[in-house]
């Protein structure tokens, strides 16, 4: 009973969608079901953050390693719910947008989540660069094709790639380093890129039949 | 308020990059900071533009009482906190589950499958390319047999079910240098845009921040 339910709702609702392709007026169906979801997620979002207090909060209560920034992440969380929240500091009051120029909210995001978020991604370059320092060895054939389509990639994102090879005559202007990385992102990579696309279009096509069949029930967890 | 914005971005961005000398107290600090923010600023953004704009305008101003079905079943997902009648929480996540398999199943047959088959299948000899049929730039004839043929070696690089030996392993090995290729384009791509990023926030300390760059 407890995983018929379940599997019967997933074989009905897949079944929907599919067969609402096929029938017009039943094509509004996904429009509807998207607003589900939406709504859906604000409550998975409390699940979410219901679990970031426990875990923050058990961590302060017991004095684990690094307590101390636990209360940061949780007085961060809260700060930013009660501004949100209350709309606080908006210029537009309580009926404006809370991400609205100028609000309170908006400037958090701009001089916090702006400035962290994008560190943080730039951070990977150091890391990039150190692991490909590692694993771009030519040991093989196939490492060093790799290694050859990085570095013109690369090189023919930067003026120092025109300036190598500007002396190619312009008859031969495929051969310079910014043609042929614009040639190998259209034409040998365009090649790679189709073949995962299409090989992960029939993985989900074949995933979601098995779902949709109650073979895969996986996202049903463990019984208890 | 700038002025104020200015310096905290200054100091986390700092307090991360600081990151690269060692694991230390302002590097866990701006951590710290950023799950908390990010975690408030996402439930806000998501609680006034699906439950507010959505769930409550859509009920009160348009009537939308279908919406009620989607409140129920976020609901129900909250029931996983009550240990006995946990199990419920299951019936919301197979809706998701199922709407999204049944959504998936023909989106991406049509996108990743038919509509990349039929944009690798292109003529080599066509009244496209000009008046003739034979008036195709010998680039676009070379581009069109590349991507028709690279896509073919990559995808019977992908089959398993047949052992990669023979004529099918030479072409499962060509695939595999195709793909190898679209690795290193794709790592290339990727370094060069988190230099960029990089060079956004090296431009924010030294400029915005420091006066340096004019």
């Amino acid at each position: 009973m407890r995983r018929q339910i379940p599997l019967i709702i997933t074989f009905f609702i897949g079944t929907l969608l599919v067969v609402s392709v096929f029938i017009p007026p039943m094509e509004s169906l996904k429009e509807t079901f998207t607003l589900y979801f939406d709504i859906i997620a604000v409550f998975a979002f409390f699940l979410g953050g219901g679990n970031l207090l426990r875990v923050h909060l058990t961590k302060l209560s017991r004095r684990k390693q690094d307590w101390v920034y636990s209360i940061v992440t949780v007085v961060g969380f809260a700060v930013v719910l009660v501004i949100g929240l209350l709309k606080l500091g908006n210029p537009g009051g309580i009926t404006a947008s809370p991400t609205a120029e100028g609000s309170l909210f908006q400037t958090l995001f701009n001089s916090i989540l702006v400035p962290l978020g994008s560190t943080m991604y730039a951070l990977l370059a150091f890391f990039v660069a150190s692991a490909s320092y590692r694993a771009f060895r030519a040991k093989n054939r196939e490492a060093t094709i790799l290694l050859i389509a990085a570095f013109v990639i690369l090189l023919g994102r930067t003026p120092f790639g025109m300036m190598l090879t500007s002396w190619i005559p312009e008859s031969f202007s495929i051969l310079q380093i910014p043609s042929l990385a614009v040639w190998i992102m259209n034409s040998p990579n365009l090649a790679g890129q189709r073949a995962i696309m299409i090989g992960i279009g029939l993985g989900v096509v074949s995933m979601s039949i098995r779902i949709i069949l109650g073979i895969e029930r996986t996202y049903l967890g463990e019984e208890k | 308020m700038d002025a104020i914005g200015l310096w905290i971005g200054a100091f986390l961005t700092l307090g991360i990059i600081s990151f690269l000398y060692k694991d230390n107290p302002w590097y866990k600090l701006s951590e710290a900071i950023f799950v908390g923010v990010s975690a408030g600023y996402w439930f806000i953004t998501l609680f006034w533009d699906s439950i507010y704009s959505k769930f409550y305008i859509g009920i009160t101003d348009k009537g939308d009482y279908y919406l009620i079905v989607g409140a129920i079943l976020g609901f129900l997902m909250l029931l996983r906190l009550v240990p006995k009648i946990g199990w419920i929480s299951r019936w919301p996540l197979s809706f998701i589950v199922g709407a999204i398999s049944g959504f998936y199943l023909i989106n991406y047959f049509s996108s990743n499958v038919m509509r990349q088959v039929a944009n690798t299948v292109m003529p080599l000899f066509s009244t496209e390319y000009g008046q003739s049929l034979f008036t195709a730039p010998i680039g676009t004839i070379v581009a069109n047999i590349i991507v028709a043929g690279g896509t073919f070696t990559g995808l019977v690089y992908f089959f398993f079910s047949k052992e990669h030996k023979g004529a099918f392993g030479v072409t499962a090995r060509i695939g595999i240098w195709v793909i190898m290729i679209t690795f290193g384009a794709t790592f290339g791509y990727t370094v060069m845009s988190r230099m960029s990023l990089l060079i956004g926030r090296m431009d924010f300390i030294f400029g915005d921040w420091l006066g340096l760059i004019k």
